[in-house]
């Protein structure tokens, strides 16, 4: 008797045995670091600041969460809420000249790299003081000035500009870096592969990260994705490394390392941060795709609350000082709110405007 | 009759071509699962199963070549993009091959693939999220191109587009999926891609209009009733073929027309049909065709800027009133 065909099957289904390719868990965290903070060069400043850094992104979101809730403003909302240790121990590894480019999660990203609150929230409201003068929205924070090059709404699309702006850092010989960020879903974008190729044949001081945060919209990172992420690498012959997100002074040391070779050796990095998204894709997603628990798993280790903890048992500071700290950024985000509600919406003039250089440029009738 | 939801009218749609032909098959971003991003597939993989409701990664030029070699391999491909701007990847497989691989290869092969998703802008996404891509594919040789803008339509459209034997871009809305509207409960409703409907008559002016702004024309000319003015309201439904006598022979009647195009002014479809009515009934005309589309310009996020920018119905009753005079 012939034995029954089973049926084809196209998406992977039913990893970890669960049901539908629901997983126990999104995304393995390899172990933080052990070096203490003084042998990275870190300073009890530095670790203040940090956490001052890391807060303020938290509640920036937490709060302009409660404002979109309000319907303040409209657009999309991406929150990074739980992957803030990425954007702050990034920063601080890298020089304040190294160029940085983004996705449209991108908030924290503005903050940490000189967007004030003001802009930010300015933006969110579309309004001309935003940090691209309301003309972009939450996905496009940005502060080229402090070569911050902003986030991007087309998943994959700044990947080739990221490794663009590295081209331009050599082709000037500038010293500078590039770095470009990058979501797990948007390693399967053709693009990818074009661009670390030549950055592996060009040399391109560029390093790719992927911030790896379990979840491409409603797909977990195991459904969408063959094998580990970092070792799209390997068919590159490119340097690549593994990192846990979820502590500021792991990703501190692993990107200062892998910056110093870049700038002594010119060549490129396929970086996968792992972390983890709390909130939901944007702000019109029921999650129905991972479980409570889940969640809850990575909230123990929330890189915020790891920061505070550290600092507290320390000693790097006090208590009181931490909690002035933190009564300084709500009042300042409470701030930055009141700045957007009340700053001028653009004059209706700025439709036209930033389309071209020139002054007066021609529009088609 | 029965009153559904444009995403309803789009599952249904599908789910029947589903049952009817084990070919069909559904492709695309968070479309099984997740149900679709707009939730219009829900519960067909409940109902047809992985095999057959297959969510892709985010691999908009991969996945939209696959349906293409998939529908030269016998099959029949419903690629869903998550909207058409995210097509844009895409473009190599749905203009280079899908829209040219019959003709190349003299027409030894067919390309029965349906390429959907929401078209044009939905409120303050941003540059990026808000262009209407309709008279982009309806430039190429070998596409069809269609966007209708009631759920009864989009029945009936989307039946044929899957039945059809050429690749057809069928193109839908995020603001229109949760309009509900009277469907056709007739077995197997097919309505003909090509045939545009005058869904309004009127003998004062002619507006052409598809899509989205189908329903900003129609505030336009309930407001423009009250002031006398009878307008006769041409959703053309299908872009390309264009269904040019049904808009000649209103414009024959009211002498005057106004075309209300989602999409920038240079080369879209307000242009073609711009042209086409002075080519064919330029003697008909007493006042030279307006039209009302996008500026030339990107899509701003700020709220008074994003108004400015989409055009609403005052618009378009400013354009009927130049072209009657009544200004
Ligand atoms: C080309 C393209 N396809 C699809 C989308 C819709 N989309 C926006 S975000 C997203 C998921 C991206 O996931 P990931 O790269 O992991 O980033 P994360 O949201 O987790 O930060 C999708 C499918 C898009 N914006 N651009
Ligand atoms: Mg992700």
């Amino acid at each position: 008797m012939a034995k029954k065909q089973e049926e084809a099957v196209f998406t992977p289904i039913g990893l970890n045995k669960s049901n539908n390719g629901k997983l126990d868990k999104a995304v393995e965290l390899p172990d933080p670091t052990d070096t203490s903070y003084k042998d990275l060069g870190l300073t009890k400043q530095d670790l203040v600041g940090m956490f001052e850094s890391m807060y303020l992104q938290r509640r920036f979101e937490e709060r302009a969460m409660q404002m979109y809730q309000k319907g303040k403003f409209g657009g999309f909302l991406h929150l990074y809420i739980g992957q803030e240790a990425i954007s702050t121990g990034s920063v601080w590894a890298f020089n304040d000249d190294d160029d940085i480019i983004t996705a449209y999660r991108d908030h924290g990203w503005g903050l940490v790299r000189g967007v004030t609150p003001e802009a930010g929230m300015a933006e969110l409201y579309g309004k001309t003081d935003g940090c691209s003068k309301g003309k972009g929205g939450s996905m496009h924070f940005a502060n080229v000035k402090e070569h911050f090059w902003g986030g991007y709404g087309i998943v994959g699309g700044h990947i080739p500009l990221g490794a663009g702006i590295a081209f331009a850092n050599k082709y000037k010989e500038s010293g500078r870096l590039a770095a470009c960020y990058i979501g797990d879903g948007a390693v399967h974008q053709g693009v990818l592969h074009e661009t670390m190729n030549m950055c592996q044949l060009w040399k391109l001081p560029c390093i790719f990260v992927v911030e790896n945060n379990g979840y491409a919209m409603g797909t977990s990172a195991r459904r969408h994705s063959v094998g580990e992420i970092v070792d799209r690498a390997d068919a590159y012959g490119m340097k690549k490394a593994v990192i846990n997100g979820m502590d500021v002074f792991t990703v501190y040391e692993k990107m200062k390392k892998i910056a110093e070779e870049v700038r002594k050796d010119s060549l490129p990095w396929f970086v996968e941060i792992r972390t983890y998204r709390y909130r939901g894709h944007s702000m019109s997603d029921p999650q129905k795709y991972r479980s409570k628990e889940e969640l809850e798993e990575y909230q123990k280790i929330d890189p915020v609350e790891r920061m505070k903890t550290f600092i507290l048992e320390n000693k790097i500071t006090s208590k009181k000082k931490i909690g002035e700290i933190e009564e300084a950024i709500e009042n300042r985000v409470l701030e930055a709110i009141e700045f957007a509600e009340n700053a001028d919406a653009p004059e209706p003039e700025a439709l036209f405007e930033d389309m071209f250089v020139e002054e007066n440029p021609i529009f088609h009738k | 009759m029965a009153v559904l939801q444009f995403r309803e009218a789009i599952r249904d749609a599908i789910d029947e071509e589903m049952a009817l032909d084990e070919n069909v098959f559904v492709m695309g971003e968070e479309v099984a699962e997740y149900n679709g991003a707009y939730k219009a597939t829900e519960g067909l993989l409940d109902k047809y199963g992985f095999k057959r409701m297959i969510d892709t990664p985010i691999s908009e030029l991969g996945f939209a070549g696959i349906g293409v070699g998939a529908a030269m391999n016998g099959l029949r491909p419903v690629i869903e993009f998550m909207t058409f701007n995210f097509a844009v990847l895409a473009a190599d497989q749905i203009i280079n091959h899908a829209s040219k691989v019959r003709y190349m290869l003299g027409g030894q092969v067919q390309v029965p693939v349906v390429f959907r998703g929401p078209n044009g802008s939905a409120g303050q996404l941003g540059a990026t999220h808000s262009v209407a891509y309709d008279s982009m594919y309806a430039h190429f040789p070998g596409l069809k191109v269609i966007q209708p803008s009631e759920p009864d339509d989009a029945k009936g459209l989307l039946k044929s587009a899957i039945r059809d034997n050429n690749p057809v871009i069928f193109m839908e809305s995020e603001q229109m999926y949760g309009l509900k509207g009277e469907v056709s409960e007739e077995e197997d409703y097919l309505i003909p891609i090509g045939k545009a409907k005058v869904k309004r008559e009127g003998d004062d002016v002619t507006i052409v209009t598809h899509g989205k702004m189908y329903h900003v024309s129609k505030k336009a000319a309930a407001e423009l009733e009250k002031d006398g003015v009878e307008v006769e309201l041409i959703d053309l439904r299908t872009i390309k073929p264009l269904d040019l006598d049904t808009i000649i022979e209103s414009v024959k009647k009211t002498n005057r027309c106004v075309v209300v195009d989602e999409a920038h002014p240079f080369g879209g479809v307000a242009a073609e049909v711009g042209y086409l009515i002075q080519r064919e009934a330029f003697d008909y005309l007493d006042a030279p065709v307006a039209r009302v589309t996008l500026p030339d310009v990107n899509a701003p996020f700020a709220k008074n800027l994003f108004d400015i920018w989409l055009p609403d119905a005052k618009d378009v009753i400013d354009a009927v009133n130049t072209v009657t005079y009544r200004k």
